[in-house]
């Protein structure tokens, strides 16, 4: 089995530590689960709870998280800039419309793939550790460099899984690699993108079915919410809370659970429509 | 479990989308996280099989090696069908 390489560097450990700042990477193996819109919508909910929040666009191939946070045409100097001594760290930060404690560390043009490497985010979140209490690193799919460089950031996971058989499988891998890293003081799963109904029906696995394969401790489910994509098209995050939606809950319960909160999951229940959905409602009633 | 859960369990309809997803990952996460083929698998359980025939005369049809994975550890489980104890001289 593939190893990562083992941290060669604890400097940014140390000042994490010191600053008494938690470096949590969102990473996931397969793409299109859900990782970007998560750090989006906690960097939001986090700030919101009144952390000072900055969220790094790891995703270098494929950067999208400017896009999520509706920053993408205040974007001045970025990750690149800042390795390369070329700007001061607070010229490249992007600060949130309505978030003061909210800021984007952007990516660089996609050529960053070709020199980036882990011991440049360690000194990224060096940097960092300084002026924030959270920083939320959005890894790129795959299990390659640029998800070892994004991991080499962190010392805290989330793994974000949808529950969903290929899913499952690389979300299997991705915790084999971090926990074989063994800098990682805490790994937490979220399961996103759930299906209530289909849930019901017995035609998409359950959490408990996840959690009984991948063993990880369960931080949040969210379930599919058409929400999520309205709020993209605008660029406002749902953790902002100007729509009343279940996805936006979801993401303002994980944040509370982050900062030590001790926020129940609820069951996941699907709205009643038709009768054929009310029967099927009826059917699934617990009975033991 | 649901009502939908116990009217499958008693008409014996066990195979829902969901249980197949199931049972196919356990299955395919226990090779994943062991890295192990089937060829070495069954490979290593030839040679299981041929150490303990030394001392026992095993059913062969019956054997099975697999790999059996919980709370993130893997365990190679053998089970082997024993005919009779042989005498060994010891």
């Amino acid at each position: 089995m593939a190893q990562l390489p083992s941290s060669d560097s604890t400097a940014h450990i140390d000042a994490l530590k010191s600053h008494n700042c938690r470096s949590i990477v969102l990473c996931s193996g397969k793409g299109g689960v859900g990782k970007t819109t998560l750090t989006a919508n906690l960097g939001i909910a986090l700030a919101k709870l009144g952390h000072k929040t900055c969220v790094v666009d790891a995703d270098y191939g494929l950067r999208n998280l400017d896009l999520l946070l509706g920053l993408e045409s205040r974007i001045v100097f970025t990750a690149q800039e800042v390795i390369s001594g070329s700007c001061r760290l607070g010229q490249a930060l992007v600060k949130h419309k309505h978030e003061m404690n909210l800021m984007l560390m952007p990516a660089g043009n996609p050529r960053m793939l070709d020199w980036f490497n882990p011991e440049h985010m360690r000194n990224l979140v060096t940097m960092l550790a300084e002026s924030f209490d959270f920083i939320l690193i959005d890894a790129p799919a795959g299990v390659e460099d640029g998800f070892k460089n994004a991991v080499a950031g962190a010392n805290e996971a989330i793994l974000v899984v949808n529950p969903e058989i290929s899913s499952v499988r690389d979300a299997d891998r991705v915790a084999g690699l971090l926990s074989s890293q063994g800098t990682f003081d805490l790994i937490q799963l979220v399961v996103n993108r759930v299906r209530p109904r289909m849930v019901e029906k017995l035609d998409m696995l359950s959490i408990d079915d996840v959690l009984d394969i991948l063993a990880v401790p369960l931080l949040g489910v969210v379930q599919e919410d058409e929400q999520v994509i309205i709020s993209s098209n605008l660029g406002e995050p749902l953790a902002l809370g100007k729509q009343n939606s279940p996805a936006g809950v979801a993401y303002g319960n994980i944040a509370r659970r982050i900062q030590g909160e001790d926020v129940p999951i609820p069951d996941i229940n699907a709205q009643p429509a038709g009768f054929m959905d009310r029967l099927g409602d009826f059917l699934s009633t617990k009975i033991i | 479990m649901s009502i939908m859960e116990l009217l499958k369990r008693l008409t014996g309809n066990r195979n829902t989308s969901a249980n197949s997803a199931c049972s196919r990952l356990r299955m395919v996460l226990a090779h994943d996280r062991s890295d192990l083929s089937p060829a070495i698998l069954d490979q290593m359980r030839l040679e299981i099989m041929e150490v303990v025939s030394k001392y026992l005369e095993l059913d062969h049809t019956g054997s099975e090696l697999s790999l059996e994975t919980e709370d993130r550890s893997t365990a190679l489980v053998a089970s082997l069908p024993i005919r009779r104890v042989r005498k060994v001289a010891r």
